[in-house]
C-alpha cells in the first residue's frame, strides 16, 4: 500500500441530521472517541479527546457544513497543539442514501508526519499484536448491537 | 486529497526501480522542484532513500519501510472500522 490516506464508509440507518449529532455532539463523542471530549464547533474551533488510559489529543476544526462535512485537523502526540508533521486532517462526509445516511470519514497526511513520529507510531503499534484482532470483535459486537 | 503526487511517485518507484527526480518528472505534469518536495517528505518519512550516482541523485522505495507503514496503516483504518461501528450504533439506537 502505498497511499497516504485512509478512507472507510458505512451506511447508518439514520437521518444525516442524527448522524451529525453523534459526530458533533461532545457527549456522543465520548462515547465513540475515546471517553471525553469537548468541541468547539465552527472553523478554527479547539476540540479535545481524552482517553482515560492515555491523555488528551488537540485538534483544531477546520470545516463546518452542517450536515455534509465536518473536518478538523488532530495531533498525534499527547497535549501537542495540531501542526504541520505531527498532525492529521480527519474528514466525515455525509450522504444522504436511501437507507438513511452513507457516512465516509477520510483522514490524510500520514507521508507528511516526520519520520521520527511516524517510526514511533508504527514501533509503538507493531508491538500490540493482538490490538487489530480486539478492533474487529469491537466492531463486530458494535454490529450486533446495531442489528 | 493529500496527496496523490506522492501515491504517485511511490507507484512509479516501486513499479519501475530507481530513478532522479528528472526521470519522474518527464512522466507527470508537475515540475522537477515540486517532485523534489514531495521525495523529500517521502524521505523524512522514511518511505524513500536516495543515493549519489555521479551527478545524478537516485530515488529508491523503501519496501521494508512501506510494508510496515501498510502494516500500521491497515491498524488505523480498523481503529476507524471500529468508531464508524460505534457512530452507527449510537445513531441507530436513537430512533
Amino acid at each position: 500500500m502505498s497511499q497516504d490516506w485512509i478512507e472507510r464508509e458505512i451506511i447508518i440507518e439514520a437521518s444525516r441530521e442524527r448522524v451529525w449529532s453523534v459526530l458533533t455532539d461532545a457527549h456522543h463523542i465520548a462515547r465513540w472517541f475515546g471517553d471525553s471530549a469537548e468541541i468547539d464547533l465552527r472553523p478554527g474551533g479547539h476540540a479535545s479527546f481524552g482517553w482515560k488510559d492515555d491523555g488528551t489529543y488537540l485538534a483544531v476544526v477546520e470545516r463546518v457544513d452542517e450536515p455534509n462535512v465536518l473536518s478538523y485537523r488532530w495531533a498525534r502526540g499527547v497535549d501537542e497543539k495540531p501542526a504541520e508533521g505531527t498532525s492529521t486532517l480527519v474528514e466525515f462526509t455525509l450522504t444522504e442514501v436511501p437507507l438513511g445516511t452513507l457516512l465516509r470519514v477520510v483522514e490524510t497526511g500520514f507521508a507528511s508526519l516526520h519520520g521520527t513520529e511516524a517510526a514511533q507510531e508504527r514501533a509503538a503499534n507493531e508491538n500490540t499484536e493482538g490490538w487489530t484482532q480486539e478492533l474487529a470483535e469491537l466492531k463486530e459486537y458494535a454490529e450486533r448491537q446495531a442489528a | 486529497m493529500a496527496d496523490p503526487t506522492r501515491r504517485q511517485l511511490l507507484d512509479m518507484l516501486a513499479a519501475d526501480g530507481p530513478a532522479t527526480a528528472s526521470t519522474l518528472a518527464a512522466g507527470l505534469p508537475i515540475s522537477r522542484q515540486a517532485i523534489v518536495k514531495h521525495l523529500a517528505i517521502l524521505a523524512g518519512a522514511g518511505l524513500v532513500t536516495s543515493s549519489k550516482h555521479g551527478r545524478d541523485v537516485r530515488f529508491v522505495v523503501e519496501t521494508e519501510r512501506l510494508a510496515q507503514t501498510a502494516h500500521w496503516m491497515a491498524g488505523l483504518a480498523a481503529e476507524w472500522d471500529a468508531r464508524l461501528a460505534m457512530i452507527k450504533q449510537i445513531a441507530e439506537a436513537q430512533r
